[in-house]
């Protein structure tokens, strides 16, 4: 029916009743519903395919493929124990680093900056996030890595009369590509993610609750304290744990600095290797068995992610539910 | 304490700064015409140019990616925001959304190793522009989604009352007015894709000449090249890997200013 | 029931979800008249207009009971396509809320929809004319909508929904986000349009209903045991007599102002 025309002929109801393009809307809604899905099938896909691929060294390893610390591909054996400790003390050394970085940065950013600075410090903040990891691993095994050996060596001897921190670090063996290296740069990488995640939750905090604080005669510290910080702990907590989900799974810069020899040590100075990293620099020549291993190891490390994911929405959930309680 | 918080802002920018200083230092002596174009050098002793078929490579997978990723994300946040509304479904999917984000992207390409590489036999860019499309999905998903539920409820309600259909609705009216911010979204999307290169390391192979199909042979891009130079005691590659760090570098951050201008073009039209 | 009326309503109820928002409502449209609903807030007037062009379908839980006739035709009937209801019935929003477009393209959306291609340009041209809007705007067709006063925004939003040539304008409350000068042209429109247009208008403000209905609808609001408000018709009558002498006494409350 051409809408120019103006004889409306008010007898003709019919086309009250054809129903027109129905069909379209229901394809396109079918269409659209199975790209949502499509995130729930591939990550299905992810787990299947890769444990199914890995399943060989699985069901030989059991449970020693996490625990044991034997890890000789040439022999086939494949205790990943130093792997699992490796990403975990780099990615804890990181979040302890990036943690008060990144709160100190969201409440300069949302409280205490002058607000015309505000936006230019978040983008300068977020440009670390547009870095690729490629880059700082780059600068951090050509640049870092050999300026910051010296400085474990002399803070090494500095520290070596406490006991208990000289466990920790030693000077003897330090190296440049060490554990430590790879947990300073994934401070780096992941400050921005932290940061951006802390920054919004404090920015939910209701201006009532901040103007009730200063009512009561609270200082701009203390009103920090009181009123913003406890607003946020879920908040925080969940922003941590994402953190160090991201930490566990930054594989590039950390193949790169970490000295990729594994190794279960105290000393924060020395080298060792992490899940990611194992798996990066040795996929190219690994063949048969190894490779089932390597593949095994990121089954393992998607596990860890999806764990700690689901571990960290779980938190807010759950305070969000407690709020509207 | 605001010194405090001044130092973690310097504790945060040292690194920014000086990552950045070294690159264009160092990278930028490197690149030249005849470095964007030359085929990569088959020995890693040999010094000189250039980086052509890595350039290539990164253009051509990251845009597959896009090609990929992009249509798929933005249909999946239409769903969510348009017939979805909160049905437990909906809610299922965003969940797990955003544990995907968290997905570590040398999994990415593990995944696509075991389910496509290990059956085809075949290392290609496409394989790599897959496991870079899995990691843009949740995040152009959840980009979008935020774009959509700016777009005001009573504009859907007009274009209804006229007598418009749902789907032309949503593609009228709402995605159009949606567009720019999701764009913004993509556009980062697609400049974290370009720099990626764990994903890449099991699929894509290698390559000196420049192979800007996708669909056959191996490829390389800047940021598998740059990995494999980084640890190379070779003047003629350690350089390579500067000028390639300083490329992409450059064609990330070109990405980052656009999104960037398009989402303060947006909020200053907005206002 | 007469087929020559645009909206026969019988037992008209609407609930969302299992709380009753209007109940029983029995009335006929006339053509070609200006048709007020009025009452006091929360009597659900605005949700009584929006079964008259199958808005309420878009509300998640909503369900409408009973008949509306539309020219003798059931508009909720099985085979009946919601969008075609609501090409033959505008409807204005409280709101303005015209698309980020350009005023041509506003206007110009409607007929789009509905095939035609040629002649747009009249059509653009002859619907911002009935909204007594070409003057002020046919030399800026190509700017954007929202860069329009909110009273012009308004009567945009009117010449989109005219563009169609719809039988019916609904209008919900259209004149409150609006200055006094703003609500005096659009009603002075609404008296202009009347000839061609059945209109029916919700509006919160009386004097606005005495001033350019014929005819006046009183909803009130009841609140149950369980202390559910459900809106339902109290009277129905010509303006002018409502107005003087209302026979129902809530109405004579509502309309001196005792309450509401």
């Amino acid at each position: 029916m051409a809408a120019a025309d103006t004889s409306l002929a008010h007898e003709d109801r019919s086309h009250l009743v054809a129903p027109r393009g129905a069909r379209r809307d229901g394809i396109f809604a079918k269409a659209v519903l199975a790209a949502a899905v499509l995130v729930l099938v591939i990550l299905a896909l992810i787990a299947w395919s890769t444990a199914s691929e890995a399943w060989p060294v699985f069901s030989k390893e059991g449970f020693r493929f996490i625990f044991s610390n034997r890890w000789n591909p040439s022999k086939g054996e494949f205790g990943g124990l130093a792997f699992v400790y490796g990403t975990l003390v780099i990615s804890l050394i990181a979040v302890v680093i990036a943690v008060p970085v990144s709160v100190g940065i969201a409440l300069l950013t949302t409280e205490v900056a002058p607000k015309w600075l505000r936006k230019p410090l978040v983008y300068l903040v977020d440009l670390l996030a547009v870095v690729p990891s490629v880059v700082f691993g780059l600068w951090g095994i050509n640049v870092l890595a050999p300026k910051i050996k010296p400085v474990y060596k002399s803070f090494a001897d500095a520290v070596d009369w406490i006991p208990g921190v000289n466990r920790v670090f030693v000077s003897q063996g330090a190296q440049g590509r060490s554990i430590m290296t790879a947990g300073i740069i994934l401070a780096v990488m992941i400050t921005p993610v932290i940061t951006s995640l802390v920054r919004e939750i404090f920015a939910t905090v209701p201006l009532a609750l901040k103007e009730a604080a200063y009512g009561l005669g609270a200082t701009r510290w203390e009103m920090i304290r009181g009123a913003v910080m406890s607003h946020s702990k879920s908040g925080l907590i969940s922003s941590v744990m994402i953190g160090l989900g991201r930490a566990m799974g930054e594989t590039i810069a950390v193949a790169l600095v970490i000295g990729s020899s594994p190794q279960i040590t105290s000393r924060l100075f020395n080298t060792g290797d992490a899940m990611a990293s194992v798996i990066a620099n040795n996929f190219g020549e690994a063949d048969g068995t190894f490779r089932a291993a390597l593949i095994g190891m990121g089954v393992v490390l998607f596990g860890i992610t999806i764990i700690v994911g689901v571990g960290a929405r779980a938190v807010v959930n759950r305070s969000t539910k407690k709020l509207s309680a | 304490m605001t010194a405090l918080m001044g130092l973690a802002l310097i504790m945060a920018l040292i690194p920014l700064i000086a990552v950045l200083g070294y690159v264009i230092q160092r990278g930028a002596q490197v690149v030249d015409l005849n470095f964007l174009t030359k085929s990569i050098p088959i020995t890693d002793r040999t010094i000189g140019p250039g980086m052509g078929p890595a350039i290539v490579g990164t253009l051509v997978i990251t845009a597959a990616a896009a090609l990929i990723s992009v249509p798929l994300g933005v249909m999946g946040a239409v769903y969510l925001n348009e017939y979805g509304n909160n049905r437990r479904l909906s809610r299922i999917v965003r969940f797990f959304s955003e544990v995907m984000t968290g997905v570590p992207s040398i999994v990415m390409g593990l995944f696509v190793y075991t389910a496509l590489v290990l059956r085809t036999k075949e290392l290609n860019g496409l394989a790599g522009a897959l496991a870079l499309a899995c990691l843009m999905l949740p995040v152009i998903i959840r980009s979008s989604e935020e774009m959509l539920k700016l777009v005001p409820l009573d504009q859907r309600e007009a274009s209804l009352a006229l007598g418009a259909r749902k789907v032309t609705t949503i593609f009228k009216v709402v995605l159009p007015a949606a567009a720019p911010g999701m764009l913004s979204g993509v556009l980062l999307a697609v400049a974290r894709a370009a720099g990626e290169t764990a994903p890449l390391l099991f699929t894509i192979g290698v390559v000196s000449k420049a192979n800007p199909d996708i669909f056959s042979g191996t490829n390389t891009t800047l940021s598998a090249q740059i990995f494999r130079n980084a640890a190379s005691p070779f003047i003629g590659a350690q350089d390579r890997a500067w000028g390639a760090a300083f490329t992409l570098i450059c064609i990330v951050f070109l990405f980052t200013i656009l999104a960037r201008l398009l989402s303060a073009l947006l909020t200053r039209r907005s206002s | 029931m007469s087929s020559s009326s645009p909206f026969s309503i019988a037992d008209l109820s609407v609930h969302y979800g299992t709380r009753l928002a209007v109940r029983d409502v029995n009335l006929d449209i006339e053509p070609q008249r200006i048709t007020a609903i009025i009452g006091p807030s929360g009597c659900g007037k605005s949700t009584f207009l929006r079964c008259l062009n199958r808005m309420n379908d878009l509300v998640p839980g909503a369900s409408v009971s009973g008949k509306v006739l539309y020219y003798g035709e059931d508009m909720y009937g099985p085979n009946v396509d919601a969008a075609a209801v609501r090409h033959r019935i505008g409807m204005v929003f409280q709101k303005p809320n015209p698309f980020p477009k350009s005023i041509y393209d506003n206007v110009a959306y409607g007929p789009k929809l509905h095939g035609s291609r040629k002649g747009l340009d009249d059509v653009v041209e002859e619907a911002l004319t009935r909204a007594a809007l070409w003057e002020e705007v046919k030399d800026k067709l190509k700017s954007s909508g929202l860069s329009l006063s909110g009273g012009q925004q308004q009567r945009l939003c009117i010449a989109r929904a005219l563009a169609v040539h719809p039988d019916v304008l609904l209008m919900d409350e259209p004149c409150s986000a609006l200055d006094p000068i703003a609500t005096a042209r659009i009603e002075e429109l609404m008296i202009e349009l009347r000839q061609d247009v059945t209109i029916v208008i919700v509006t919160h403000n009386m004097q606005q209903a005495a001033r350019v209905s014929d005819t006046t609808a009183f909803f009130t609001v009841e609140v149950g045991d369980e202390g559910g408000r459900t809106g339902t018709l109290i009277e129905l009558g010509e303006t002018k007599t409502m107005f003087s002498t209302p026979t129902d006494e809530r109405t004579h409350n509502y309309i001196t102002g005792r309450f509401g």
